[in-house]
């Protein structure tokens, strides 16, 4: 199975940051979902991030509250989504990192999620809602399943507490470019730059960066700030929810958007 | 963080990490100001001339002669706003003033929560936004209105089933995003350490004065104490001053909505699984799988899935006694509490008095209950109008 630091050192030869984009596994429902998923690998995803929907997300924004709720009303499931993941594994080999809440995995049983999903093909699990103080409630049933753990750092993350993240970090630290929830903006804080070149210095762990990131331009400034990879989430999702009614329209939307933000990054790293 | 939040294993603070920062800094704040002499001067002066504390322990003979045994009510609902929620509001307040935080956010169900929240938010001088579900807001409009008189912003939330849980994650969403200078005005004693500490706290006056009440008008404590239990602030509020005497049997009501059987309710301790839900781990109503589940009570202030930390340790215990009444019930207790005695208690508390209306026959004469009166039941009168109409 691919593994992160297997893209990471790909990449750092060329030079190139990573592209990451994110779904709703689901959304607007399960074939649709996996045809979608399908895209972006041929549209050149590197790595995929994919949110196993909830009920009541309190890190994210409307535009994937709305994603969580079609998803669910869908019929979509926990152990659906562990099928969804075996099928997008059986079309590519490509590391995949869930992104969830804590209720889920907890109810499933922490090392029975992370064996299963494991073995579905996912290479790590980032608990929305469990903060680095908590992390030992998962850290040693991903490590026995063979998982990386990914956690986050905000604008408001303290050095020390960035070098306590950075050592129980493994696969990349998922570095928030702003403060709030998820979400498309028109520009992209100017703080960027600044946590990626602290976070670059205190830690060797691949930084990739998300949240609010809509534009390729935006992608780029990730890339010159010197992360290893740009995560994009809501403006994908916020596709999905206008083209609703038309799935053709939909797919190639976010294939040209994809296609678009690659060779963005390909052309920045010359 | 100093301290783990946890009561037995519930509680902690499960919220994304950009929420930690502030938690700390909400928690130092409250350790470093909360037996502060300035502090606790300051409020307990607002207690007593603005909120007007103590509140009385009133002994209701004519309803105590309906069921048989002696009722007496811890009268919240005779303080500033209608409702026990003032304490906490103005204890969180004064907190947030000396914080230096200027911008109050708050969630609320039944609205009374958000008024007692935007009439502090009036009283500091501070700009208050007030997080409130849509079914809510319809429900509850008398309240929404006394808010934005005081000068609180009222913000709509369609999410969900526009309720207090959905109120809550949007308030936390907002947080996230303006953690700078805003204090969030956290309305029970649930959702991440250090709020089930900090609400206790601030709401641990009620069963402190009903205790040194029982002894001074009754001559000895209740045999039994009964609250509401939505989030459970007014039931932690009141049992706190008597877990330590173990004669004195403690009981929670839950909202039993139409029934526990048709699913259709919020009686979380009685009929909910441990998960976790809005930074706590506690007793949840949630599908097989964890997605939380959508409530139902007739009270808006009790219709919320999850409950604070504590109250999940004390079932376990087996120290508090959890029971869930039906809106039927509560719909009840409301009427006869209205006509024997003249009192129009909220329709949360009147899930504590239907409890006491069920022990008829069970308790005798001789015996005592308590019940916390939370809140008034003005705000409740249309839809008790439309549950049972008068007879013209
Ligand atoms: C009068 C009254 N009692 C009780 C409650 C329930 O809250 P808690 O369980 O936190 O006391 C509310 C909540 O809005 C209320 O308004």
């Amino acid at each position: 199975m691919r593994t992160y630091s297997q893209v990471f050192s790909e990449l750092a030869k060329v030079k190139r940051t990573a592209l990451i984009p994110f779904f709703v596994i689901g959304d607007p429902d399960f074939d649709t979902s996996l045809e979608l998923v399908k895209t972006a690998i041929d549209a050149g995803a590197d790595i995929l991030e994919l949110g196993i929907p909830f009920s009541d997300p309190i890190a994210d924004g409307p535009t994937i509250q709305k994603a969580d709720i079609r998803s669910l009303k869908s019929g979509m499931s926990v152990n659906m989504a562990r099928e969804f993941i075996r099928q997008v594994k059986s079309y590519k080999d490509i590391p995949i990192g869930l992104l969830m809440y804590y209720n889920l995995v907890y109810q499933y049983g922490t090392e029975k999620f992370f064996k299963d999903f494991h073995e579905a093909g996912v290479n790590s699990v980032l608990v929305a809602d469990l903060s680095i103080d908590d992390a030992e409630e998962i850290i040693s049933p991903a490590a026995s399943a063979g998982l990386d753990t990914v956690f986050m750092v905000t604008p408001v993350t303290e050095p020390e507490r960035m070098k306590l993240i950075a050592s129980k970090t493994t696969g990349f630290i998922y570095t928030v470019s702003l403060l709030g929830v998820t979400g498309s903006r028109e520009d992209l804080s100017d703080t960027v730059g600044s946590l990626v070149s602290n976070l670059k210095e205190l830690t060797d762990v691949p930084v990739c960066v998300g949240f609010g990131i809509s534009k390729p331009e935006h992608a780029v400034t990730v890339a010159q700030a010197g992360a290893d990879g740009v995560i994009i989430g809501s403006k994908i999702v916020g596709l999905i929810e206008s083209n609703l009614g038309n799935k053709d329209k939909c797919l190639a939307e976010v294939s040209s958007f994809l296609t678009e933000v690659k060779k963005a990054l390909e052309d920045h790293a010359g | 963080m100093k301290h783990s939040g946890r009561f037995g294993d519930y509680g902690g603070f499960y919220v994304p990490e950009v929420l930690m920062p502030v938690l700390e800094e909400l928690e130092e704040a409250f350790y470093r100001f909360y037996e502060d002499e300035k502090f606790t001067a300051e409020l307990a002066h607002l207690s007593k001339y603005y909120a007007g504390r103590p509140s009385p322990l009133y002994h209701a003979k004519r309803f105590s002669e309906h069921v048989g045994f002696n009722v007496y009510l811890k009268r919240e609902d005779l303080l500033h706003g209608g409702a026990h929620k003032v304490n906490n509001t103005l204890g969180q307040g004064l907190l947030a003033k000396y914080m230096g935080k200027t911008k109050l956010i708050a969630e609320t169900g039944a609205g009374q929560h958000g008024l007692a929240t935007a009439m502090i938010g009036a009283l500091f001088g501070m700009e208050t936004k007030i997080f409130m579900g849509v079914t809510d807001i319809e429900r509850q409009s008398v309240n929404v209105h006394k808010m934005k008189l005081c000068g609180a912003e009222v913000v709509p939330i369609e999410g969900g089933t526009g309720t207090l849980k959905d109120a809550i994650n949007d308030a936390l969403r907002y947080w996230t995003a303006h953690v700078t200078d805003t204090f969030y005005l956290f309305g029970s004693a649930c959702g991440p350490h250090p709020y089930p500490t900090i609400v206790k706290h601030f709401q641990g006056c009620i069963g402190k004065e009903t205790r040194q009440q029982c002894l001074d008008q009754i001559g000895r404590l209740p045999d039994v104490v009964v609250a509401c239990v939505g989030g459970g602030s007014n039931a932690i509020g009141m049992f706190s001053g008597f877990l330590d005497d173990e004669d004195v049997k403690l009981v929670g009501v839950e909202a039993g909505g139409r029934s526990l059987s048709s699913g259709q309710h919020a009686a979380t301790l009685v009929a909910g699984r441990v998960g976790i839900l809005h930074g706590a781990k506690a007793y949840l109503l949630q599908d097989k799988e964890g997605q939380v589940r959508e409530t139902e009570s007739v009270s808006a202030g009790l219709d919320y899935p999850a409950v604070g930390p504590e109250h999940c340790m004390l079932k376990d215990t087996g120290r508090v006694e959890y029971v869930a009444a039906q809106d039927d019930e509560a719909l009840d207790a409301f009427e006869l509490l209205t006509k024997t005695e003249g009192i129009l208690p909220a329709l949360e508390s009147s899930h504590a008095l239907a409890y006491l209306m069920g022990q008829k026959g069970k308790l005798n004469r001789e015996q005592t209950a308590v019940a916390n009166l939370s809140g008034r039941g003005d705000k409740d009168v249309s839809i008790v109008e439309e549950h049972r109409p008068l007879e013209q």
